[in-house]
């Protein structure tokens, strides 16, 4: 059915069989364990000045290398964001502080010999806080007398609204049409408020770095990061050195999700290196990951909706309010996506919009980046206010989205004026409509046991890298023998991305995946890429690896033209070499390769870089099917059915359990991941015990598949798919509930009590 | 961190105590709660050489010694035939296979936990915990004695006939419990345990004799009528008091619902 | 103090602290399968066999091993390869970080229940938690090397 060898195939990943059978591949399996280990005294208030700070006892403390404080770092302040240069994210953290800002911030570093020296060590340093009142409440952060960030050197660097003097990270706002005037001639309009919480992102492998100085005196990193060039940039901004005095390298990673998208981890060991010379280490501990890291932003969204009584969409306005904690990390661009990857998604009928937000800081842990970035947040509101409006129309919410959702070739206005050259939106909600049977699993039943069963529906988008931002690039290069090697610089996270690279190269090159080897990331090697993070490695990094193969290609003709004495005209490449189609004559790869090594003045490597001007969306539809204790509030997941508009799938495993993977993390998102902080800003759930992702007991049985559309500025035609799986389960789930029970829940998550209630209000 | 500094495998239980009683003294469960504490421990005292993880039929009884762990509970053929595979139930939700791999019968009823469904279901039951050196105690008894330096030897269950049902909610399959429920009959007396609250498992007896006429709607709702008001259940992470009292109301009524159809 | 145990298959003594968890014992052997994903106890990716029992080695004192065996995955490479080459042949293992854990207890499964049904796969493995894959693909993955197996079986005996 394909016209591909290697595409939309589903070839198993090159280092699946290392991993299963548990060979070193991470951070803390290939460093050398002979190193200093490094650990954070972090302060146990949300807001305070540090007045005195004694760490003499600990200093003197048999097996401690060093005991540093803010008296010891540059005062030179950065964002630990990992993103394209100038950073829209605040520059407002600095090493160590004298001002401590959320419960967990960073106030002393030590390094020695093992952990439970380096332990007892944190307890010996004795630190006096003059405590402030922190501001932990988003809704009252904007404007208020107490600032998070009264420093007179922290900047913003791009035109975000930031001003520290009013606790905000960002704010704008945007519309197109004339939006009072819609809203009056809508025969409906609601208005609600969806609250979603600063979820965890969870990897397995929590942050962890290594670090060592290399026989140059440069400071030689070793980390689980998605973004090996922008961690080398903000390392050299944090410790105010040379960034070609640094090389930043990943192995394999446990697990990022965005949460590698933010240096965390890095800076301290970092620190230590460069000060002490030494190497050393930090893994973070499952509570420093909950507690003092990147999770997702909490959002306050406001919609509005108006429409008509036959289910015309006509105005959406939409603001959020986004926390991002004590840090700016990712605030002023997540926020942009609940609004700009939420509406595009109804532009069929629609006359008006507007999308407006405030983000800002608070005394709680600094949000960043996780898989879907915003618009997790933002759909979750407008798809539960689609689906309320449906309800109060007495439409089905299936055939309220049929008539408004976007349409191939449609100019999408809310998505800066993009066009959808490749939607499978509508064949999406069709597809799923016949898996799921819509028809029947939507009706709602009372089952013997009293519980009820019904079902709920959300659409999604995301986008595919950063338009005219990202950057991604690729160098291929033919080995000796005829192999190959494919360098990059965007970060395989268990994506599976070198793989999927490398179907990309075979594909070009007419060769088997085997025959190419694929290397990243190394900060010193590997090409220049942004990293992985924003969908972009398979749309972005592939269109570089593409481009570079056809160069290649081309570059071994030449070497073939001269062994064999022809015009390029006269060749053709494939898969064992180059054949002149003239005389039948044939040079092998391995004779190429040979004659590249010898008297050769054509290259054989070839790097090609490659940035979009456009992020294509992806599209989904997801459908799900609960069973609902009415007298306990509890829900079950009987049954997820998800259809994908990826563009081409290039690999249909991989694709499938991206799927599966992103639907699981949305259930845990929509009805038990939690995060609570009580009246002095300590999180409640800090650990596995307390913070509960899903089990295998606890996602019912999925169903993924694809209907794929052709993207034509991506490689192949594929989009992204990485992000957008989270975003359908908590408004699908939401309507669902809505449809056993006439409740709509709008905080995350909906857990068996505010269920309950919700029923017993209604 | 937990540091310890002397492990110690006493061969008997005396030798036991004699630790046991000295400060910053610890005596080893399955260590999945000791093993998160930030505390300095002297001795650390395991009961492994004390043959105390056999699940054994002592005439009229079954004796279950301290260190038999949750996973054996779970799966024995013995507990599960008497408590009609309440046992398992109760058990299953743990975490996982290899924490109830360690987590031990001891250490999980000698910590009176508020969240434990190991001492809801054998409150429950005509069950005992042998101490030394105080001796054997009814575990309903027990769950109200203030911690000591006694130190649990084994579980005694009386292998008298009974009913059982045990029910529970969760906000995740593998979370801890919101609310337990264990509701039993045998020695013509009904049970109802009520755990997680989220402080220790209660019992109430049907003092009242509401089910004197047997289980119905009629004296379901009498005996839920009868525990709701003395029912004391607080707030924490999972659920608040108010969720609670709702649900304890379900979960009793169900329990004996289900108890009644295994009476039939 | 001293212990002698028997790690996948070879008789070891090493001079240990008594508070040194298990975990950290067999990596500092250089079992570096065993990973740590959590500190309580929650998370199965340190799953080994001790005493031929899936067990929690973040929660085991090193010297309770004493005289017991111990089993990583570095000493179960033989056996793991097949059930790994169908959890690789659905993109299940994704990042890799708990698969050594997954491996582990999913061979203690099939050890104890041979033809367990998808309710029994999922409730024994409930304690290995996994962020990436969702749970299907190693589902669709044990299943089909169940049913390998069996085949496997029956092609035997018609031997």
């Amino acid at each position: 059915m394909s016209q591909y060898k290697h595409i939309k195939k589903p070839v198993i990943k090159k280092d699946a069989m290392n991993l299963l059978l548990g060979k070193p591949a991470y951070v803390d399996d290939i460093v050398n364990q002979n190193c200093l280990i490094v650990k954070v005294l972090r302060s146990p208030h949300a807001h305070a000045l540090i007045q005195e700070i004694d760490t003499s006892k600990a200093l003197q403390m048999e097996g401690i290398e060093a005991v540093y404080t803010y008296k010891d770092v540059p005062q030179a302040r950065f964002t630990m964001a990992g993103q394209t240069a100038p950073e829209p994210s605040p520059y407002d953290r600095l090493i160590l502080d004298q001002r401590v800002r959320f419960v967990g911030d960073a106030v002393a570093i030590v390094a020695g010999e093992n952990e439970k020296i380096v332990n007892k060590a944190l307890k010996n340093i004795k630190v006096k806080y003059e405590v402030l009142t922190p501001v932990l409440d988003m809704n009252k952060a904007k404007d208020n007398e107490i600032l998070v960030h009264p420093e007179d050197n922290w900047k913003s660097l791009c035109p975000v609204g930031a001003d520290n003097k009013r606790n905000l990270v960002a704010t704008d706002t945007c519309s197109d049409g004339d939006l009072d005037h819609v809203f009056e001639t809508c025969d409906q309009v609601i208005e609600r408020t969806y609250h979603t919480r600063a979820n965890q992102q969870a990897m397995m492998e929590t942050f962890r770095t290594y670090c060592e100085i290399d026989p140059y005196g440069r400071l030689h990193v070793i980390s689980s990061t998605q973004i090996v060039f922008h961690c080398r940039r903000i390392l050299a901004n944090a410790l105010q050195i040379p960034k070609s005095m640094i090389r930043v390298e990943k192995p394999r990673i446990g697990g990022g999700f965005g949460a590698k998208q933010t240096v965390v981890a890095e800076i301290y060991p970092a620190f230590v290196t460069w000060m002490t010379k030494k190497p050393s280490k930090m893994i973070y501990t499952r509570t420093e990951s909950q507690t003092a890291a990147t999770p997702r932003h909490e959002m306050q969204v406001t919609v509005k909706l108006g429409a008509m009584n036959d289910g015309t969409i006509r105005a959406i306005d939409v603001y959020t309010l986004s926390n991002s904690g004590a840090y700016g990390e990712h605030g002023p661009t997540t926020v942009g996506l609940s609004g700009h990857k939420s509406i595009p998604l109804y532009t069929n009928n629609l006359e008006a919009f507007k999308f407006s937000y405030d983000v800002v800081y608070t005394n709680c842990q600094a949000a960043g980046a996780y898989r879907g970035y915003g618009a997790t947040q933002g759909i979750f509101a407008l798809e539960s206010a689609v689906s309320e409006m449906a309800g109060i129309l007495n439409i089905d919410p299936v055939v309220i989205r049929e008539k408004n959702m976007v349409r191939q070739g449609q100019k999408m206005s809310a998505y800066y004026n993009e066009i959808a050259h490749a939607c499978a939106l509508d064949r999406c909600m069709e597809h799923a409509k016949k898996l799921f049977d819509w028809q029947h699993k939507s009706k709602v039943r009372i089952m013997d046991n009293g519980k009820i069963r019904s079902a709920g529906v959300a659409m999604a988008m995301q986008g595919s890298g950063i338009s005219g931002v990202d950057v991604g690039s690729a160098t291929i290069k033919l080995d000796d023998e005829g192999f190959y090697t494919l360098h990059i610089g965007a970060a395989d996270m268990g994506t599976g991305c070198d793989t999927i690279l490398a179907q990309m190269a075979a594909e070009c090159l007419d060769c088997d995946v085997e025959q190419i080897v694929v290397f990243g990331a190394d900060s010193d090697i590997s090409p220049y890429d942004s990293g992985s993070y924003a969908s972009s490695t398979t749309y972005v990094t592939g269109k570089a690896v593409e481009k570079a193969c056809e160069k290649l290609k081309n570059n071994l003709c030449h070497i073939a033209c001269s062994i064999l004495n022809c015009s390029m005209e006269d060749v053709v490449f494939n898969q064992k070499g180059v054949t002149n189609l003239k005389t039948n004559e044939f040079v092998s790869l391995k004779e190429i390769s040979l004659k590249s090594m010898n008297g050769n003045n054509i290259e054989t490597q070839v790097t090609v870089t490659h940035s979009s001007p456009v992020s294509p969306p992806p599209y989904m539809v997801g459908m799900v099917e609960i069973e609902l204790d009415k007298e306990t509030g509890q829900v079950d997941i009987l049954d997820y059915v998800a259809v994908v508009d990826c563009g081409t799938v290039i690999n249909t495993n991989l694709a499938k359990v991206q799927t599966e993977g992103g639907l699981v993390q949305g259930i845990g998102m929509a009805l038990y991941e939690n995060v609570q902080y009580s009246p002095k800003g300590v999180i409640a759930e800090n650990s596995f015990m307390q913070y509960k992702i899903p089990t295998r007991l606890d996602m019912g049985k999925l169903r993924v598949e694809f209907e794929s559309s052709y993207e034509p500025t991506g490689p192949f035609g594929a989009k992204s798919i990485g992000e957008i799986v989270i975003n359908t389960p908590a408004p699908a789930i939401a309507n669902a509930i809505y449809r056993a029970t006439g409740a709509y829940l709008t905080d995350l998550p909906m857990t068996p009590e505010k269920v309950l209630f919700a029923i017993d209000d209604e | 961190m937990l540091t310890i500094n002397n492990y110690v495998r006493p061969k008997t239980i005396e030798e036991a105590h004699d630790y046991a009683v000295k400060p910053k003294s610890v005596i080893l469960g399955g260590m999945l709660w000791l093993k998160m504490m930030n505390r300095e421990v002297d001795y650390a005292i395991d009961l492994s050489d004390l043959n105390l993880d056999q699940i054994e039929v002592k005439d009229d009884e079954i004796h279950i010694g301290a260190m038999v762990n949750l996973r054996d509970l779970e799966v024995n053929p013995l507990l599960n035939e008497y408590t009609h595979g309440a046992i398992k139930e109760a058990m299953r939700h743990i975490v996982g296979v290899q924490f109830r791999n360690l987590a031990t019968i001891g250490g999980s009823l000698f910590g009176r936990f508020g969240f434990s469904d190991v001492l809801t279901i054998f409150m429950a039951m005509d069950a005992y915990v042998e101490l030394y050196p105080t001796g054997i105690v009814p575990i309903r008894e027990f769950a109200n004695m203030k911690m000591s330096k006694d130190i649990l030897v084994r579980v005694i269950v009386k292998k008298t006939p009974l009913h059982i049902v045990y029910l529970s909610q969760r906000n995740s399959e593998t979370d801890f419990p919101i609310l337990t429920c264990a509701v039993s009959h045998f020695n013509n007396e009904y049970y109802c345990i009520i755990g997680a609250r989220p402080l220790k498992a209660i019992d109430f007896i049907d003092e009242n004799h509401c089910f004197e006429e047997g289980i119905n709607e009629d004296s379901i709702n009498n005996f839920v009528n009868y525990v709701i008001p003395q029912l004391v259940v607080g707030s924490n992470l999972r659920g608040s008091s108010e969720y609670r009292k709702k649900i304890a109301k379900v979960l009793i009524k169900r329990a004996f619902l289900q108890l009644k159809k295994e009476e039939a | 103090m001293k212990i002698t145990l028997n790690l996948n298959g070879q008789e070891i003594t090493k001079d240990i602290e008594p508070d040194l968890l298990l975990i950290d014992f067999l990596r500092a052997q250089g079992c570096y399968s065993v990973k740590r994903g959590c500190d309580t106890s929650n998370c199965g990716l340190c799953t080994v066999l001790l005493n031929d029992r899936p067990v929690l080695s973040c929660s085991v004192l090193a010297v309770r091993a004493c005289n017991g065996t111990v089993l990583t995955l570095e000493g179960l490479q033989e056996e793991a390869k097949p059930l790994a080459t169908f959890i690789a042949s659905q993109g299940a293992e994704q990042c890799g970080f708990c698969n050594p854990g997954f491996m582990m207890n999913t061979l203690a499964l099939l050890k104890e229940k041979p033809n367990p049904t998808d309710e029994e796969i999922k409730e024994f493995l409930a304690g290995n938690l996994c962020r990436c894959s969702g749970y299907e693909g190693q589902l669709r993955g044990i299943k089909g090397y169940i049913a390998y197996l069996k085949e496997e079986g029956n092609h035997h005996e018609s031997i």
